[in-house]
């Protein structure tokens, strides 16, 4: 365990991971935090993160090219893994985005917010990429959301969504203006297309989750069938 | 419930210090910029914006280790501008911190420079600033280097191409309004945000909680931007909140 990482966060030279990092160590002020595309550094690490920022094709190659593909689908086959905004795209199959595949590990595809559907109820306007903070609304119970109230705000910047292919592994919703799936859990990968390193208290509580989550769908010792579950 | 009109305090600094100044001019200390981010965090800041307004380039380095300092404690998202020449300068900011940098006069000069810093980090982290001034036609002209050179471009065509060229956001100050606390230029944050379709920060002239209402619901801004009215203690950012609340305008609190 000694030279183990206790998280890594997958560098592959798109955008900056500082943000990502920094708050990692806060909520995990003993953990270390290793920002890498040391392939067995990755394998090794007690849980893994994967961000990403920028267009879906470009990540796609920049991970080709540092021999990380089959090193993201093996962490996200085996422990912890946290998929953050483009990090969370980039697990499905295809994406509008430049018609790019993506790594396919979980079934649907990204689409890109229609134009023709961004206007508000009172006919203005809706921007695109969708900036700021979005209330989040829990679809299912999971150790990731726990101390989080439902609706809380966290800080989105995307222009593209992902669509499941399987709707049992919605997490969570936000609206912009319709219904869009902004969380997905399947096993132990949850991901995220809001920003939780930048969205303080709500987001810290979250990847202070992370940091603890055994990988496991269920909240620790209750299931969400039992009503007396008090988490 | 949707998205959440943005309130973002920004902090002009110079040579380590947040000043602010009336029409560019006459700068006036408003105390230490960590200091001053972490309050504004407490309060419920959306964002946070920090304007480099420093004049030489070595003491411009200044910034990097306040902007340091605030990232590793706030977790909101931070824009950085002033003195941003060439894309290493971006990638310089980014690493210390920054979320999103803000261009300005190099975009004037070097419009590619927006191009090439979208492609490499993402249009998320690239903020176009737009200094405007009213012209005798009745439309508006960017500026540069702080509001002293006129550059004939008109300001509605310039944000269109920067949004064109891969900017994420644009940042619009009313020169003729920044400083004299008698509300934005809704004309012209009008016409900016109509004509694109990326976010845009109103700037510029905020005096008083309904001139930020006003940005929003006149103006078509998504999100307002105010400094003085916040660093001297006339208002909180929660206040600023609850006030856009009571105009039926959608905030976080």
């Amino acid at each position: 365990m000694a030279a183990n990482v206790d998280i890594a966060v997958i560098d592959y030279g798109m955008g900056n991971l500082r943000s990502v990092s920094k708050a990692l160590e806060h909520v995990a002020p003993a953990a270390s935090v290793v920002v890498t595309a040391d392939p067995q550094v990755i394998l090794d690490a007690g849980r893994v993160v994967f961000p990403g920022v920028g267009a879906m094709g470009d990540c796609m190659a920049e991970l080709k090219q540092r021999g990380l593909i089959d090193v993201v689908k093996q962490a996200a086959a085996s422990k912890p893994f946290l998929g953050i905004c483009l990090g969370m795209q980039m697990l499905f199959e295809h994406s509008e985005e430049g018609d790019a595949a993506g790594l396919g590990i979980l079934p649907g595809r990204v689409l890109r917010f229609p134009d023709e559907a961004m206007y508000d109820n009172r006919h203005n306007r809706l921007k695109v990429p969708h900036m700021g903070w979005n209330e989040v609304h829990q679809a299912v119970p999971h150790p990731l959301w726990s101390g989080i109230t439902d609706g809380a705000r966290f800080y989105f910047v995307h222009s593209y969504y992902v669509e499941a292919g399987n709707p049992d592994m919605v997490s969570a919703f936000s609206l912009y203006p319709f219904p869009f799936t902004c969380a997905v859990a399947a096993n132990n990968i949850f991901a995220v297309q809001f920003h939780p390193e930048k969205s303080q208290a709500a987001g810290l509580t979250l990847l202070g989750n992370f940091v603890t989550w055994d990988g496991n769908i269920a909240p620790n010792q209750c299931d969400t069938f039992n009503t007396e579950c008090s988490l | 419930m949707g998205l959440a009109k943005r309130i973002i305090p920004c902090l002009d600094v110079n040579a380590g210090r947040v000043v602010k100044g009336v029409n560019f001019v006459g700068l006036r200390d408003a105390g230490d910029p960590v200091e001053i981010a972490r309050r504004y965090d407490r309060e419920g800041a959306d964002e946070l914006t920090f304007l480099d307004i420093t004049a030489s380039s070595d003491q411009r380095d200044l910034i990097l280790p306040i902007i340091e300092a605030v990232a590793s404690e706030v977790f909101i998202p931070l824009t950085v501008g002033g003195g941003v020449r060439e894309v290493n300068d971006v990638r310089r900011l980014l690493n210390a911190g920054a979320d999103k940098v803000s261009i300005n006069t190099t975009a004037v000069n070097n419009p590619q420079i927006v191009a090439d810093a979208a492609s490499r980090f993402g249009s998320q982290c690239i903020v176009v600033a737009i200094d405007a001034k009213a012209n005798e036609a009745g439309r508006w002209e960017v500026y540069t280097h702080g509001g002293r050179n006129a550059t004939g471009l008109d300001a509605i065509e310039w944000a269109i191409k920067m949004q064109n060229l891969g900017a994420g956001e644009i940042l619009l100050t009313s020169m003729d309004k920044d400083g004299t606390k008698s509300g934005f230029n809704i004309p012209l944050t009008r016409a900016v945000s109509d004509a694109v379709s990326i976010p845009v920060i109103a700037s510029g002239g905020v005096g008083t909680l309904q001139h930020l209402a006003d940005g929003v619901i006149e103006g078509h801004a998504d999100a307002v931007l105010a400094a003085s009215i916040f660093h001297f203690g006339e208002y909180t950012i929660h206040e600023a909140k609850l006030h856009m609340l009571q105009n039926g305008i959608e905030v976080r609190l």
